[in-house]
C-alpha cells in the first residue's frame, strides 16, 4: 500500500509569468501561472509547484501574489521556492498557501536553516532541492564520475557531493528530497536515473525526480530503475505536448501505481 | 450553518478555508473561547507539531470551549494533527495531554519506510460512516505526516498501511477525524468535506 507516483508539473515564475528554459538559460514565455495552475488540478497532477527563476528581492511582492493565485486554484498540494533565505520568507510562502517550500542555496549557505524551518512547520513541509552536476572524479580513482552541487541558479559550484548533501539535508530536517539534474535539464534526454537511483538509496524520505523528461517512458524509468516516489517536468506539460492523464493511463498500463481517480 | 475553523495560529487554515469556499460554504476562523459558542460545524486543523497544537489550544484556554461544543452534538472534525490531538497524547510529545476523546496514544510509524508518509494513498474502509458516503476504495488520499494512530478499535472507520496499518478516518457520534488531507485531496477530499457538511446538526 505505498503511495501512488507523483506527477508534478513545474512553473518555473518570473515577474508573474511561467517562463521556460534549456539548460537554466535561455528563458521564454510559456503562460500564465493561474490558468496552468487550473489546467493541472483538472488534469490529474498530483501536486503542482512553483518556482521563483529570479528570486529577487524586489520581485517576492510579485511572486507571494502569483502563490496566492495559483493556490486559490488547486485542491491538490502546491510546493513553492526559490529565493528561500529565511525563516520569514518561508513563513510568507506558506502564508501566501503553499503547503511546501523548498530551499537551495540558502540551506547550503546556511544548513541550519532546514532545521529552523522543519521546527515550525514540520518535516513534511520542507523540501530541500539540490542540483546537481555530473563531474568527472579526479585522479584514478575506479568508482567513475560523482555529482557536484551547484548554486545560485546553476551558476556557481557548491564543492559540496549531492549524495552527502542530500543526507545531511534529510538530517537536519528536509522532509523530501527535489534532485534536479542540471546536465539533463530542458534537454529532454529522460532523468538522470542513476543519480537519482543513489539519492533515493541514500536517504529515508521521499525523493523527487527532476530535469530531462520527455516522453512516457522516461517517467517508466525515473519510476523503476531510478527509484523516485515523484516525478517533477515543465515544459513537457506547458505546451501541451505531454497531458497529464494520458501520461498517467500509459504509466498504470505499464504497472507503475498511479493516482487515476482524481 | 455557522462553521467554525479553529485557528491557532499554524497549520492549513486558509486551505481548508479554500477547499470550504469551493463548495460554497463560508467559514469564520475561532481564535477565542466565545467563537465557538454558537458555532454548528467546528473543523481542527492541523500541520505540523503535536506541541504546537496543544499549547496553542491550551494557551488559548479553547481546550474547554471545544470540549463543551464537542459535548453538545455538533459535527467535529479534526484534519491530520487535529485528528493526532483527539487522542489521549502523542509519542511527538510525551509530557502534553491530548484531547482523550479516543482512548490511546499517538505514535512514530517505523522507520523501516519513507518518512514522512507523503503522497496519495488508497484506504481500507473497515465501517460506514457518512464521512465517506460516495467514496470507494478506489479513491485515493493525499497524506502528509510521521506520526499516527495505530491502535484498533470499534471507532476507526478507515485505515491505511505505511510501514504499519494505522488509523485514517476515525467516528465516534458527532465527532469524526482524518488523517489525510482532504483540502488537498482533489475531488475525493472534496467529497469528504461535503459529507461533513451535509450531517444532521
Amino acid at each position: 500500500m505505498s503511495p501512488a507516483h507523483r506527477i508534478i508539473p513545474c512553473l518555473d515564475t518570473e515577474g508573474g509569468r511561467v517562463v521556460k528554459g534549456i539548460n537554466f538559460v535561455g528563458l521564454r514565455d510559456a503562460g500564465s501561472p493561474t490558468q496552468l495552475a487550473e489546467r493541472y488540478n483538472a488534469e490529474g497532477a498530483d501536486e503542482v509547484a512553483v518556482l521563483d527563476i529570479a528570486a529577487s528581492r524586489e520581485e517576492r511582492p510579485t511572486f507571494l501574489e502569483t502563490i496566492r493565485n495559483v493556490a486559490e486554484k488547486l485542491a491538490i498540494p502546491l510546493t513553492a521556492g526559490g529565493g528561500i533565505r529565511s525563516l520569514e520568507d518561508a513563513r510568507s510562502v506558506i502564508g501566501a498557501g503553499a503547503d511546501k517550500v523548498t530551499v537551495n542555496s540558502a540551506a547550503v549557505v546556511r544548513p541550519a536553516l532546514l532545521a529552523e524551518l522543519a521546527h515550525e512547520f514540520g518535516s513534511q513541509a520542507v523540501v530541500l532541492a539540490i542540483d546537481a552536476k555530473r563531474e568527472p572524479l579526479e585522479g584514478d580513482e575506479p568508482s567513475g564520475d560523482h555529482w557536484d552541487v551547484l548554486i545560485r541558479g546553476g551558476h556557481q559550484s557548491a564543492h559540496l557531493d549531492a549524495i552527502e548533501w542530500a543526507r545531511k539535508g534529510v538530517a537536519m530536517g528536509a522532509g523530501e528530497i527535489l534532485i534536479t539534474s542540471v546536465d539533463r535539464d530542458g534537454t529532454r534526454s529522460g532523468f538522470d536515473v542513476e543519480l537519482t537511483s543513489a539519492i533515493a538509496r541514500a536517504v529515508s524520505v521521499p525523493v523527487i525526480a527532476s530535469g530531462g523528461a520527455k516522453i512516457p517512458q522516461h517517467f517508466v524509468e525515473i519510476f523503476d530503475a531510478g527509484g523516485a516516489d515523484a516525478a517533477l517536468a515543465a515544459s513537457i506539460f506547458h505546451d501541451g505536448v505531454q497531458p497529464i492523464r494520458q501520461l498517467k493511463e500509459f504509466l498504470a498500463q505499464q504497472g507503475i501505481e498511479v493516482r487515476l481517480r482524481c | 450553518m455557522k462553521i467554525a475553523l479553529l485557528d491557532y495560529g499554524a497549520g492549513n487554515v486558509a486551505s481548508v478555508e479554500r477547499a470550504l469556499h469551493r463548495l460554497g460554504a463560508e467559514s469564520n476562523r475561532a481564535a477565542f473561547p466565545s467563537d465557538l459558542a454558537n458555532a454548528n460545524r467546528i473543523i481542527l486543523p492541523g500541520v505540523g507539531h503535536f506541541a504546537a497544537l496543544i499549547r496553542a489550544l491550551d494557551e488559548r484556554r479553547l481546550r474547554e470551549p471545544l470540549m463543551t461544543a464537542i459535548r453538545r452534538g455538533i459535527p467535529f472534525l479534526g484534519i491530520c494533527l487535529g485528528l493526532q490531538a483527539l487522542y489521549e497524547r502523542s509519542e511527538e510529545a510525551p509530557g502534553l495531554a491530548g484531547l482523550a476523546i479516543f482512548a490511546g496514544e499517538v505514535r512514530a510509524l517505523p522507520s523501516n519506510v519513507k518518512l514522512p508518509h507523503m503522497g496519495w494513498n488508497r484506504i481500507r474502509v473497515s465501517r460506514r460512516s457518512e464521512l465517506l458516503h460516495g467514496l470507494s476504495e478506489q479513491d485515493y488520499f493525499y497524506f502528509a505526516h510521521t506520526f499516527a494512530a495505530t491502535e484498533s478499535s470499534s471507532e476507526v472507520v478507515a485505515t491505511c498501511d505505511h510501514g504499519a496499518q494505522f488509523t485514517v478516518v476515525l467516528q465516534k457520534e458527532n465527532i469524526f477525524g482524518v488523517q489525510f488531507h482532504p483540502e488537498k485531496s482533489g475531488a475525493a477530499g472534496a467529497r469528504v468535506l461535503r459529507n461533513f457538511l451535509r450531517l444532521a446538526a
